[in-house]
């Protein structure tokens, strides 16, 4: 049996365990605690989370689902996370602009220690005060062959082709 | 009432205003989690200020302060070391090296800098002592809070806007190869040239600024404009073993066929759900 594994970043509350959940066979487990917005405020208890989902291929192959909002490199996610990571994707609100700079750092972190393809997800696309597209790409300061996806972590189909965009990164990459 | 307790719930602002208003005379003591610093006031002013982990002579702070060159500091160390600051200041006075305006500004500079990086400060036990003033032998100096109060306000939110944009200085930086971009035509500042001097993959950010005696404050204004301006990006810094492993390492022991026909079920298994 081999696994691989995929990361879900980006800050507090961008829809990682949203997105893991709508795709995963197997209730996230998750070791967030249910923060309050009172708790939002303490990083430590948000960066020590963790979402887990899973995908079986087939009977030789399975698919993890790494949920974490980390970007300190020491953290106990990187030892987890080192082996058989293909790929990770960045999610960000796109209703909150306060926090794409955030998300721009999570970002910039991952991709120095993390020599794997990625993609960037704006997530909440459904809602009426989303950012759009093009103006997301220019705030998160994100290269022309950065793929930018629009997402609805809700919606199997949207979350489906996010994960198909990795992999086709992955796949070009090979 | 005793005036101690935790940054954490009385900060440095409410600290200096409390000082301000009230005209107090003596030491806010403040021990961080790696330094201890020392703020002397008389009346409500700023006199003094010292730090426990950094030299606080007058030599230092000349010589930080851009005064005096590092070979005239090493004869100073070498020649004046047994002289208290206030000899040493009528002597380099005296001697026509600098003036009394030089150094009541470095010591200035000096001071108000302590107290700025309190303002980052979120953790640290203080108290205030009526009896600890100026030591004898030091120079004091005589500043109103307000400017400072103002100012350290403003810089804290600069400061934790840096923090969020570039949290973590153990990363290394490197030129972006895009094309057109040539450093040349840019124009750079002195304090970012030093900076860009030492952009190499070995040199964390954070050596950076321990070469070039810079703030974390400093060199994360100064990294941020570059990255801003697409000048460089952030990598992980040579010699540090990698964190997580390539895609390679992924799927272990496969070739490439092998691994595009894994990379291809997941895609169809995907496109299945
Ligand atoms: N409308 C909408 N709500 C979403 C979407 N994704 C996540 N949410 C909601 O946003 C909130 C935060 O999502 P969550 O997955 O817990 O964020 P996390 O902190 O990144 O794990 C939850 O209330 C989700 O239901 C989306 O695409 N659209
Ligand atoms: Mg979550």
């Amino acid at each position: 049996m081999q696994t691989v594994k995929m990361v879900v970043t980006g800050p507090f509350n961008s829809g990682k365990t949203e997105f893991i959940q709508t795709v995963s066979e197997i209730d996230v487990v998750s070791t967030e605690r249910k923060v309050s917005s009172e708790a939002e405020k303490i990083k430590e208890s948000t960066t020590v989370a963790m979402d887990f989902g899973r995908i079986t291929v087939d009977d030789e192959l399975v698919l993890y689902l790494f949920g974490t909002p980390g970007q300190k490199r020491f953290d106990f996610m990187w030892e987890i996370l080192s082996e058989g990571m293909l790929g990770f994707i960045v999610m960000v609100d796109s209703t909150r602009p306060e926090t794409f700079k955030e998300a721009r750092a999570i970002l910039e972190t991952f991709r120095a220690y993390a020599p794997t393809p990625y993609v960037v997800a704006a997530n909440k696309q459904d809602m009426e005060d989303a950012w759009e597209i093009d103006d997301m790409r220019i705030a998160l300061r994100l290269d022309p062959d950065v793929k930018l996806l629009p997402a609805v972590a809700v919606d199997r189909e949207s979350v489906k082709s996010v994960l198909l965009e990795l992999l086709g990164t992955i796949l070009t990459e090979l | 009432m005793a005036l101690k307790g935790n940054l954490r719930d009385f900060t440095i602002t409410q600290l200096l205003n409390l000082v301000n208003l009230a005209q107090k005379t003596g030491s806010l003591i403040i021990e961080g989690p790696s330094e201890t610093a020392t703020i002397t006031f008389r009346e409500g002013k700023l006199a003094y200020a010292q730090v426990n982990t950094e030299d606080g002579g007058l030599g230092a702070i000349l010589h930080k302060s851009n005064v005096i060159s590092t070979a005239q500091y090493g004869t100073l160390k070498a020649r004046a070391a047994s002289m208290n600051d206030k000899e040493l200041g009528l002597l380099l006075i005296n001697s026509g090296y600098v003036s009394q305006e030089d150094i009541l500004a470095s010591l200035q500079t000096h001071f108000v800098d302590i107290i700025q990086r309190l303002f980052s400060w979120v953790e640290g036990i203080f108290h205030f002592d009526n009896d600890i003033l100026v030591p004898g032998d030091k120079i004091p100096v005589k500043l109103d809070l307000e400017n400072i109060i103002i100012e350290g306000s403003r810089r804290l939110r600069e400061w934790e806007q840096l923090k969020d944009e570039l949290p973590n200085l153990e990363l290394a930086l490197k030129f972006t190869d895009r094309p057109g971009v040539n450093l040349k035509n840019i124009n750079l500042s002195v304090e970012e040239w030093k900076v860009v001097s030492f952009i190499n993959p070995k040199n964390t950010i954070g050596a950076i600024a321990k070469a070039n005696k810079m703030s974390e404050l400093d060199i994360r204004r100064i990294v941020y404009g570059l990255l801003q301006a697409g000048l460089v990006e952030l990598i992980r810094p040579e010699g540090v073993e990698q964190t997580l492993p390539g895609i390679d390492k992924a799927m272990p022991g496969k070739n490439k066929e092998e691994q595009k026909n894994l990379v291809n079920r997941l895609i169809g298994r995907i496109r299945s759900l």
